[in-house]
């Protein structure tokens, strides 16, 4: 049974329809790319998928023994958290706040569970580290670890290589891939590098303005909007 | 400088000023708890306009003969911040807008109505007076002394209570609000908690002033923590020792109180800026 299942969806802000017919299905342990130019509603799909966002109709559902609080979340940067004082350690154990209900603290067990995440993303020596004060690489590790908190089966991920080096970035995706392949997590992706979508998605799912795709990585490539796609960014395919 | 302590240990004689610690205490206490928070959501604003609505409703009271004026001060206050969280999230109307029309008509109708309606002979004493907070903390009656203590400890219980929760919607309300915090519902507790201490604070420094309780002791902190748990204990204890001393020196050089506690506030900014300045080694670089 599918984790995510989007059914005709369509988006949009105050009556303005930005996407429509979505459609797609997302199982345990797939690797989904979200591709498309900006503006194409990737990041409105994304909050609508976490309930942030009503689509205007079709629907969204969860299965496979899903819930709210089994999704981690790495949203798109926004500039106010860039000066907050705030040290990883607190920021990565916010990741189990979903989990906290009526308790007002934390468990011994969050806590090595936040710092295990911390290990496993290589930022543990950082963790009374200012975030603020670490390179936008390191900020993202820290967020991801954050997500990772908060799930053990479901990661959805903004963009997460926005605006780093592509050294970094290339270490971004290689750990995203491992908590894939090694933990069995399953990956939604937003990204608008198309090379990265090809190497490292199972699935992909393109937001056009005429139409929709989704299916594999394979049937993407042969498919007419993948081709059109792939060949507006060669440039950057080849670079990777 | 034993006379200092003599005359100290005289004043501390009467129960007024022993209230005026106390309650002095506690109100700064709570005020640079939340303050943190107000600071780093930028809703430092909201809790400027608020004292000047808690200005406008006293003279409210002033006038309709109330006995404790806190009963209509609260309870109007509170639907003020309520209507102006509402009021920001709503893109259409100008949140800041809304909020400078209700800000200053709040004080142009308190004023009014205080000129108009008051039987004092010494008007522009008795607004100076609610405006700056010259003398109200040290005129205390017993029930406003409970009511401190009471609201105090509500406020600071609350926000031990949901301190990793409000943590999580300040530092990143789409994160918090997409694992299933209820992101409204706790702006809506911050702007409510916002509105009882801008309230309690009135008494302390007048309600021009307020917003300096809220701000330097977080923005002081700031400058050289990094963690929001050192920043939240250090802005909790340079408020309270602010506030303390402000109001020792007022007493003993017979100076406003609420100017004092100020000043006090602004030196420690200006000490722990220069100490943040000096130690940051990254910032700013
Ligand atoms: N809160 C909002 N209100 C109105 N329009 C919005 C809002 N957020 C995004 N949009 C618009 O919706 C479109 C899609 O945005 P987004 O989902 O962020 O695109 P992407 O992530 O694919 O770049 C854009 O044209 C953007 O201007
Ligand atoms: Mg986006």
């Amino acid at each position: 049974m599918a984790q995510f299942i989007c059914r005709d969806v369509s988006l949009g802000y105050d009556g303005k329809v930005i996407a429509e017919h979505i459609s797609f299905e997302i199982n345990s342990g797939d690797y989904l790319c979200i591709v498309g130019e900006n503006g194409s509603g990737k990041s409105t799909l994304v909050r609508a998928m976490l309930k942030l966002h009503e689509p205007m109709s079709g629907e969204i559902t969860t299965g496979d023994g899903v819930l709210p609080t089994d999704i981690g979340y790495l949203p798109q940067q926004t500039e106010v958290q860039r000066d907050f004082p705030a040290s990883v350690r607190e920021i990565v154990l916010s990741g189990f706040t979903g989990h906290l209900g009526a308790k007002p603290f934390y468990s011994r067990e969050q806590k090595v569970a936040a710092m295990r995440a911390m290990e496993r993303l290589g930022i543990d020596s950082l963790a009374r580290h200012c975030y603020r004060e670490l390179s936008g690489g390191q900020q993202q590790r820290v967020l991801l670890a954050r997500a990772l908190c908060a799930t053990k089966k479901i990661l959805l991920l903004d963009e997460p290589a926005a605006g780093l080096d592509p050294k970094v970035t290339g270490e971004m995706y290689s750990l995203i891939e491992n908590l894939n392949r090694e933990d069995g997590i399953t990956i939604i992706m937003v990204s608008h590098d198309i090379a990265a979508a090809i190497r490292y998605a199972t699935h992909i799912l393109h937001i056009g303005h005429k139409r929709n795709f989704f299916g594999t990585k394979e049937e993407y490539i042969k498919s007419e909007d993948g081709r059109a796609f792939i060949s507006l960014s060669g440039e950057d395919v080849i670079r990777t | 400088m034993s006379e200092v302590f003599e005359k100290l240990a005289l004043y501390f004689e009467y129960p007024f000023v022993r209230n005026a610690l106390i309650v002095g205490v506690l109100i700064s206490l709570c005020s640079s708890l939340l303050g943190v928070t107000l600071v780093l959501k930028r809703f430092s604003f909201i809790g400027d306009g608020l004292s000047h609505v808690a200005f406008g409703a006293l003279a409210i009271a002033t006038v309709l003969n109330v006995s404790n004026d806190m009963i209509v001060i609260m309870p109007v206050t509170i639907l003020c911040a309520i209507l102006l969280l509402k009021s920001s999230s709503n893109a259409k109307i100008k949140g800041d807008a809304a909020l400078a029309m209700l800000s200053v008509g709040a004080l142009a109708v308190g004023y009014l109505l205080l000129n108009v309606f008051s039987t004092s002979l010494n008007i522009s004493g008795d607004i100076c007076t609610t405006l700056f907070g010259s003398t109200s903390i040290l005129t205390l009656s017993r029930s406003d002394v409970w009511i401190s203590i009471v609201m105090s400890a509500a406020v600071i219980i609350i926000f031990l209570l949901f301190y990793n929760k409000i943590f999580a919607v300040t530092f990143d309300e789409t994160f918090a609000a997409a694992v299933g915090i209820r992101a409204g519902a706790y702006n809506m507790l911050i702007a409510i908690v916002t509105a009882v201490i801008i309230v309690l604070a009135m008494n302390l420094v007048g309600s021009l002033l307020i917003s300096a309780l809220v701000i330097f002791p977080s923005l002081s902190a700031m400058r050289v923590y990094k963690s929001f748990r050192a920043v939240v204990i250090c802005s909790a204890v340079l408020s309270v020792l602010c506030s303390a001393i402000g109001i020792i020196i007022s007493i003993l050089a017979s100076t406003p109180v609420g100017s004092t506690i100020v000043i006090a506030d602004i030196v420690t900014f200006g000490i722990f800026s220069a100490v943040g300045a000096l130690t940051g080694r990254r910032r700013g670089a």
